[in-house]
């Protein structure tokens, strides 16, 4: 660490022999029987209250600098190394509310820098920081429970406790994402799921009627209906079959994703499994990729899905005849994978909405190509677990372009409860 | 934050920094919580945030003091001056979204009594976008971050650009159904008092911004806000 007081001790130093030795050279020649030399005497002095400054300052550095940075370290090594490897985040605060050890788990929430921090600069959540204020020496640990929505919803138990005989409050975070979420799944899944479901069940159910009714004997009708029947039943499958891939996803938004994923090789395959969809179109797909593209971090199913969606989107929106241009760059330290068709395009205020639930710019034409209502809010999803971000852009009669920016990272995180999000 | 030969002085602008991110806390709990109260139709909820705004607006008075008595005593310069203002103003921003979100609790009371309407999630989701903006802010003020900042005043365009379609969504839903006019009124509202938050994100990044740099933001932001001049004509779909 530089030492200012150092500097500016040098600076003492040099003066005062050099203060002396004016005085005394002004000395020396009135002595000698000269005229005054008012400006020699001058001089002198002020290069001496020059040095005396320099000499304090230096002084009041070194008081700053002999008061130790950190209080010695409270921890024996044993106790610091079990601390370390606990799975759960824990912070030890001073008794002036200071940060004073954070294990490995709890330096993945607040980040590395964080010793002699006050607590609400590291953790800003109230409820912590009113628990830790009322907490007395020895009181009993109180324990709150608070989430977080951004970037995704996690939700934490923190239990605190200040010790009655050390200067010291243990802050241990617990995180109950993963239970509060399969309690939250079943309700949301069932609210979703019944309102979109109505509307195909109440159609086939309705011709389920009229073929008892009345269309009992007509084979012509018969026939007609037994197609729509069809057609609804598939729809409510793929919705079902949506809405469980969109919980399975929300489950596991919050672990960050562990393998190393080749973009271009998932970006073909999920081109591959689309390719009679886009022939019955007669729409073609083109791929081009920049070579040697660095891997991501991600899980290849989820992403296989992403780039699914969005060129099954291109496919069904595009204008037949036409092409799905998918373009994989490197950009900075960011993979940009970019899906653009030539279709009609989207309207500008429907652009920040696409990825809601059931959002649909038109419903008629949604429920005409099959869609659910959920293709984007999946990507977005998968795009959030990654760490990434999707940017939409659409220019009305030429078509629109969906780009999922992913970050490159030299090297998996380590697998921590609780990441860097809150 | 750089040493300060009086090491009063620096402890009191820690302080000051310090209640800045707990009133930051605060807003975002609250904003969070009221939007909650709306997208889970909480009306206890609700009735937490009404209470609990009290303390937001404590909070801002105490950090008025304490920059009052900190430019008095210790007339602090340049990094430190700005450090100072940037805190009294950041405080009355991020007390403006504790109000704006006190109003949107208490209008959540009056909509959970109304049966439940899909655009409430629309609604929630746009609030979701200005939470992370917020945190965003406030992670760029505790780090001293002024590209990060600078990113959230950019950002802002999206919000607004939400806002204009929920608006004209909402005006086409009163016109084919003048007895949800109620309902979307308080709906209408809670819009637009969540592109304000929007925009007191805005405010607080530019200040974040000035606090590091010591020069401001050019002065155009990207506005996309178009709901003054919109209309939809009536019998429209």
């Amino acid at each position: 660490m530089k030492k200012p007081w150092l500097q500016w001790k040098a600076v003492r130093d040099w003066l005062w022999p050099f203060a002396c030795g004016l005085g005394a050279a002004a000395a020396l020649i009135r002595w000698r029987g000269h005229v005054e030399l008012s400006t020699l005497w001058a001089l002198a002095i002020a290069v001496g209250v020059l040095a005396a400054i320099a000499g304090a300052r230096a002084w009041q550095q070194h008081l700053i600098d002999a008061e130790p940075a950190h209080p010695p370290d409270p921890l024996p090594d044993l106790a610091r190394e079990v601390f370390e490897r606990l799975p759960d985040p824990l912070l030890l605060l001073d008794e002036t509310g200071r940060a004073a050890f954070a294990n490995a788990a709890m330096r993945g929430v607040i980040g590395a820098q964080f010793e002699r921090k006050p607590l609400s600069v590291l953790l800003r959540v109230p409820a912590i920081q009113q628990a830790v204020d009322e907490a007395g020496p020895g009181s009993p640990p109180a324990e709150v429970e608070f989430s977080t929505h951004v970037p995704f919803e996690r939700h934490f138990q923190a239990y605190v406790s200040r010790s009655a005989t050390a200067p010291f409050t243990v802050v241990l975070l617990h995180d109950l994402t993963a239970i509060k979420r399969t309690e939250r799944m079943r309700a949301d899944f069932v609210a979703n799921a019944s309102h979109e479901l109505r509307t195909p069940l109440a159609a086939v159910s309705g011709f389920i009627d009229t073929l008892r009714g009345h269309a009992r004997d007509d084979a012509a009708a018969r026939e007609q209906f037994l197609g729509i029947m069809s057609v609804e039943a598939a729809r409510m499958r793929r919705l079902i079959e949506d809405l469980l891939s969109l919980t399975r996803i929300e489950l596991n938004e919050h672990v960050p994703p562990q393998h190393f994923v080749d973009l271009e090789q998932v970006v073909r395959s999920a081109a591959a499994a689309l390719l009679p969809l886009a022939q019955a179109e007669n729409i073609r797909i083109e791929i081009t990729a920049e070579p040697h593209l660095p891997k991501v971090l991600g899980e290849p199913d989820e992403l296989t899905q992403l780039f699914q969606n969005l060129m099954h989107n291109a496919v069904k929106y595009g204008r037949p005849n036409g092409h799905v241009r998918v373009t994989l760059a490197s950009i900075g330290s960011q993979l940009r994978i970019a899906v653009r068709d030539d279709g009609e395009g989207i309207p500008r205020d429907a652009i920040p909405r696409l990825t809601e639930r059931f959002y649909r710019v038109d419903v008629k034409r949604s429920r005409e190509k099959g869609g659910t209502g959920l293709g984007l809010a999946i990507v977005k999803h998968i795009v959030n677990r990654h760490n990434g971000r999707l940017s939409i852009e659409s220019e009305a009669g030429k078509g629109s372009t969906f780009t999922v920016s992913l970050p490159v990272v030299a090297e998996a995180p380590a697998l921590a409860p609780v990441t860097e999000m809150l | 934050m750089t040493d300060h030969t009086v090491r009063a002085f620096g402890e009191k602008l820690e302080a000051l920094t310090t209640s800045v991110a707990q009133v930051g806390g605060l807003a975002e709990v609250q904003l969070a919580d009221a939007i909650e109260a709306i997208s889970r139709r909480d009306t206890a909820k609700a009735e937490n945030v009404i209470a609990s705004d009290r303390r937001i607006d404590q909070l801002q008075y105490q950090i008025e003091d304490q920059s009052l008595k900190l430019l008095a005593l210790r007339q602090p310069m340049a990094g430190d001056l700005r450090e100072t203002l940037a805190a009294l103003k950041m405080a009355s921003e991020l007390e403006r979204i504790g109000d704006l979100a006190k109003n949107i609790a208490k209008r959540a009371i009056v909509l959970n009594r109304e049966p439940p309407i899909r655009l409430t999630m629309s609604l929630a989701r746009m609030g979701r976008q200005v939470e992370a903006q917020l945190k965003q802010v406030l992670d760029a003020y505790a780090r001293r971050d002024a590209q990060s900042a600078k990113a959230v005043w950019q950002q802002d365009g999206e919000i607004d650009e939400i806002y204009n379609s929920l608006f004209r969504e909402l005006l086409t839903y009163m016109m084919e159904d003048p007895r949800t006019i109620g309902l979307c009124t308080h709906l209408l509202f809670v819009a637009k008092n969540i592109e304000r938050c929007g925009d007191h994100c805005t405010n607080v990044a530019e200040t974040v911004y000035y606090m590091v740099n010591g020069e401001h933001l050019a002065a155009d932001r990207p506005k996309a806000d178009t709901t003054s001049e919109t209309s939809v004509p009536y019998g429209s779909p």
